[in-house]
């Protein structure tokens, strides 16, 4: 088992101890709440008259839902407006601060946690969502939870847990000039498939992590559940504390060094003991694109989709079964794949360095008059952040449409979705049939300045010719 | 909170072959947004069942002969994606008790056990053996063991897998974990209160 890595020396430290079924009690340092996982979890504690464990431990907002057109009230849809008025009285009821649109925080619950500076180095935090591993960007170990598990963590701050294994991943050397953070880790994933983080928590460790910015760490982390781990995180360093130095939860004056100086001392011992790794050359790392319905079912953007001969029988139906969901032909160049929404935002791609990169590409240019395009900010204080720089008004006036913060066409459970099988060019995380809202869309799955290209050009584009 | 063991389940199987089935497919986004489970029974892998005019598909879930089954056989990475609950649950409320699978998503297979359902592993090629029995006669009877850890599937017998944690919390009825955290709540805040985080680095 692994040793020594700051994943051992969080959950060391929060574990309250074994419980009779042989699982640890790991306590919770942080609990993130949003309205889709939340209101059973909320009723449990009421039938049962139990109030919240930790309520200065617990905060909410509002993103899945969210209209990303109009926040009036009450919502158009009567389901999504049930949900707001369940958690508007929830954490009324249970004393927990809620980041509603009013309060100028509400966003995305991985960008609201990051940007108000509640998540920090060394805790432990729970979310019910499974992109909870975003914040292992600041060196947590963030775990996405189920609804009973919500219940658990409000009614007592703990969860039941088996102890991970721990895989480093090391990119080293230099990233190439057009690949960015989503493309590193969908390199990764493509690489290790999406079940071979089973039973991990994957440490991202090298150069390539090391000089990513946090908002690019969270990308990568945010993804760590796509590859099928249970947790990812980078240890946390100097652009992590100055990431976090001035924030509003960030500890003040004496506190401050004192939070620093403990923060060092839990990032991995030099030789700290993991068991596996792997180890990856950044300069193999191009554009990538997913053509299929898993997010390892990718290709460098200047490739050919995958043929089907010469692979196990397994595979072929794997892969022919995305080919007829996607109505794509192997051996089929990346590049001529046909682009009809292109979506910018998400938990994995709506930070401000996502919103900046891509206006650059489209700045002074027009979409494809075939292409509907949403930008989506992850937060308020992203939105007003991009409007204060005037990206609002080079995206529309590139021809996209300009919104408000929300999930919105990631996993469209508000009225942003795809319509009968258009073909997205999107900044999020999951291709997965039916994922963008409608049964048969189709999702390509690519960083941020790639959709701003595909978008242009109205086909998935490498973005190295469009800079030349 | 309720205290249920659960020792051994038997049942008929239905069977769905293919990899990776992600937890969008299991329960559709849009059917998240109900504010109680009552009515997840409704939705499992809706939109592999059902065309957008609402008529049915060929799918095991629309079979006749299989609306009583609880035993649900699949292969690889079963439940990824998505953390929802509401996936186990629509399987559950529809009538599944246990899940059979090569493997499955980490968060699927806890929020399985949290509700009182049983998701064990077994090798690749007893799983591809059980769904062929299955699929060619609905009403062959599965035993699931989760004392002995075996599964019987009519005349043959194979080894399950599962976490020993997982294994221990349903044939102990303590699956259901939430009282068992809160008789340790004292623990748990002698613990938060040797963090130096839980109170602002100010002590």
């Amino acid at each position: 088992m692994a040793r020594n890595t700051l994943y051992n020396k969080i959950w060391d430290s929060h574990n309250v101890g074994v419980l009779p079924t042989g699982q640890n009690q790991l306590l919770i340092g942080l609990h993130l709440v949003h309205e889709v996982t939340s209101p059973q979890a909320f009723d449990a504690l009421r039938e049962e008259g139990i109030s919240v464990a930790f309520p200065d431990r617990t905060f909410a907002t509002c993103d899945h839902i969210i209209p990303t057109n109009s926040t009036n009230r009450p919502f158009d849809d009567s389901q999504a407006e049930l949900m707001m008025e369940a958690l508007e009285k929830n954490t009324k009821d249970f004393g927990i601060t809620f980041y509603d649109p009013p309060s100028g925080k509400q966003g995305i619950v991985h960008i609201v946690g990051p940007e108000t500076g509640l998540t920090q180095p060394g805790m432990t935090i729970a979310c019910g969502d499974s992109h909870t591993s975003t914040h292992g960007a600041f060196g947590t170990l963030a775990f996405g939870i189920g609804t009973s598990q919500v219940r658990d963590v409000l009614a007592t701050g703990c969860l039941s847990m088996d102890e991970l294994k721990v895989r480093r991943i090391e990119v080293n050397g230099t990233l190439p000039e057009g690949v960015t953070p989503k493309d590193v880790i969908l390199y990764i994933i493509n690489k290790l498939g999406v079940r071979g983080g089973l039973g991990y928590a994957y440490e991202y460790a090298g150069d390539v992590f090391d000089a990513m910015s946090m908002e690019g760490r969270m990308t990568v982390c945010n993804m760590s559940i796509e590859g099928g781990a249970r947790a990812g995180y980078v240890n946390p360093d100097e652009t992590t504390f100055s990431y976090l130095k001035g924030r509003e939860f960030s500890p003040k004056g004496k506190a401050w060094d004192k939070a620093v100086s403990w923060w060092k001392s839990l990032s991995s011992d030099k030789d700290a003991q993991y068991d596996d790794l792997v180890i990856f050359k950044a300069e193999d790392i191009s554009p990538m694109v997913t053509w299929g319905i898993t997010p390892a079912q990718s290709v460098s953007v200047n490739e050919k989709l995958p043929l089907l001969t010469g692979i196990s029988e397994d595979l072929k139906k794997s892969l022919s079964d995305a080919y007829a969901h996607m109505k794509l032909t192997p051996g089929q160049k990346a590049v001529e794949i046909p682009v009809q929404v292109a979506f910018i935002g998400s938990c994995t791609n709506g930070r401000m360095s996502d919103l900046r990169a891509a206006a650059e590409v489209v700045k002074g240019k027009r979409i494809h008059p075939d292409v509907r395009g949403i930008v989506v900010p992850g937060s308020i204080p992203v939105r007003l952040q991009a409007m204060k720089e005037g990206l609002d008004k080079i995206f529309e006036d590139a021809g996209f449409e300009w919104r408000q913060a929300g999930c919105s066409m990631c996993l469209a459970m508000n009225p942003d979705k795809l319509i009968g099988d258009e073909i997205s060019a999107s900044s999020s995380n999951r291709n997965f049939i039916g994922r963008q809202g409608s049964p048969k869309g189709r999702t390509l799955l690519m960083s941020p300045v790639m959709v701003a290209a595909a978008a242009l050009n109205g086909h998935v584009s490498d973005i190295r010719e469009l800079n030349k | 909170m309720s205290v249920k063991k659960i020792t051994s389940l038997r049942g008929t199987g239905i069977s769905i072959r293919g990899n990776d089935i992600d937890t969008d497919r299991i329960i559709p986004a849009r059917y998240l947004k109900e504010i109680t489970f009552s009515k997840m029974g409704e939705y499992p892998f809706f939109d592999e069942r059902f065309q957008e005019d609402g008529t049915e598909k060929d799918h095991p879930f629309n079979k006749k002969e299989r609306k009583d089954a609880s035993i649900l056989v699949v292969n690889d990475n079963f439940g990824c994606g998505s953390s929802r609950e509401h996936a186990p649950q629509a399987l559950f409320r529809w009538g599944i008790k246990a899940v059979l699978a090569e493997s499955l998503a980490e968060i699927f297979a806890g929020n399985c056990t949290m509700i009182g359902m049983a998701a064990v592993t077994l090798s690749p090629g007893d799983i591809k053996e059980i769904q062929t029995a299955v699929e060619s006669d609905s009403q062959v009877e599965i035993k699931l063991n989760l004392e002995n850890m075996t599964v019987e599937c009519g005349e043959k017998s194979y080894k399950a897998m599962m976490p020993e944690s997982g294994r221990q919390a349903l044939i102990e009825g303590t699956w259901d974990s939430t009282s068992l955290l809160r008789s340790r709540l004292d623990l748990a805040k002698k613990t938060a209160s040797s963090l130096p985080y839980m109170n602002h680095f100010e002590s």
